[in-house]
């Protein structure tokens, strides 16, 4: 683990496997949607408006995902002190949100048609609209002072605290009745959902994982960047 | 119906089918575009210091060689 901490040496590591995450991310979304579009049959009750959950539930759990990585790395941050760790939770804040955004607007698209309604407050919907405000918080708070290091900080309590959260939205549709089905895929009895509709998921899921992986794996760099900038800028002011 | 149309009219639901794509495809590129052209504008910026720096080096050397406090 600590061998990857070291900026020079994680720099050297993301380019050598950027290439083959970001090739494997652009497969796996295009066969994806392939399979979504042409090949996964229509609902027998939902029809055609069935093919938005290829996008919306991969971008329901990377939303869930990314909020326990940026939690992980922020344990690591406050317990070791490891600067990589701060970087990778403000690099992947941004594309949480946009996955917390997109599972909410696509499933307001969803539920319209479905179930007559954009916006219901229940347990699931509710829940994952708090995420994409703790991802909101998160990149405010990162940005809110002087001292770098005092946002990073603050931005990991809050990351840590929030992670309450992501239980409450898996076990939401269980605890409080709802408009939202039930898990079919991620079940301890094993997915309900057909495989003709099953692999076309999974498949795009893989697709936004990986596409997660190669652009967090950008942002760290550039964000390792910035910090180099920073100390020269602060330099460059001290020597003047 | 012609089975192109069909297939744009996503058995009624293409106003909801179609958004639902075109929003996710327009965020997650978008993401991209702003993480590339970010990392970008930071890796010109930093060339840009270092060669000042080097060129700085070059007309001091010791004052560059020596503890900068």
């Amino acid at each position: 683990m600590h061998r990857f901490a070291n900026p020079a040496r994680f720099t050297r590591l993301a380019d050598r496997v950027l290439p083959f995450v970001a090739a494997g991310a652009l497969v796996c979304l295009g066969i994806g949607l392939y399979l979504a579009l042409f090949v996964a049959p229509p609902d027998y009750q939902q029809g055609e408006s069935v093919r938005i959950m290829y996008v919306h539930v991969p971008s329901a759990w990377m939303a869930m995902f990314v909020y326990v990585a940026i939690a992980v790395a922020s344990a690591v941050a406050l317990v070791w002190r490891h600067p990589l760790a701060d970087l990778a939770a403000k690099a992947s804040a941004p594309i949480g949100a946009g996955f917390a955004f997109l599972t909410l607007a696509t499933g307001s698209l969803w539920g319209r048609p479905m179930w007559g309604t954009w916006w219901e407050w229940d347990g699931r919907l509710t829940s994952m609209l708090i995420l994409f405000f703790l991802y909101l918080g998160h990149i405010a708070l990162m940005n809110a002072f002087e001292d770098q290091q005092r946002g990073y900080r603050a931005a990991a309590v809050l990351a840590l605290v929030g992670v309450i959260n992501i239980p409450i939205i898996k076990f939401s549709v269980d605890w409080w009745s709802t408009l939202h089905q039930p898990a079919s895929v991620l079940r301890l009895d094993g997915p309900t959902i057909h495989p003709s509709m099953l692999w076309p998921l999974l498949i795009t899921a893989l697709g936004f994982k990986l596409y997660y992986l190669a652009l967090v794996l950008l942002r760290i760099k550039s964000e390792l960047i910035a910090a180099r900038l920073r100390a020269l800028d602060l330099a460059k002011l001290k020597a003047t | 119906m012609t089975e192109i149309a069909a297939f744009f009219d996503m058995g009624g639901y293409a106003a909801f089918v179609w958004p639902s794509l075109g929003l996710t495809l327009v965020i997650m590129l978008g993401l991209v575009v702003q993480t590339v052209g970010q990392l970008r504008q930071r890796q010109r910026r930093l060339a840009e210091l270092e060669a000042e720096g080097a060129q700085r080096a070059r007309r001091r050397p010791v004052a560059a060689a020596g503890p900068q406090t």
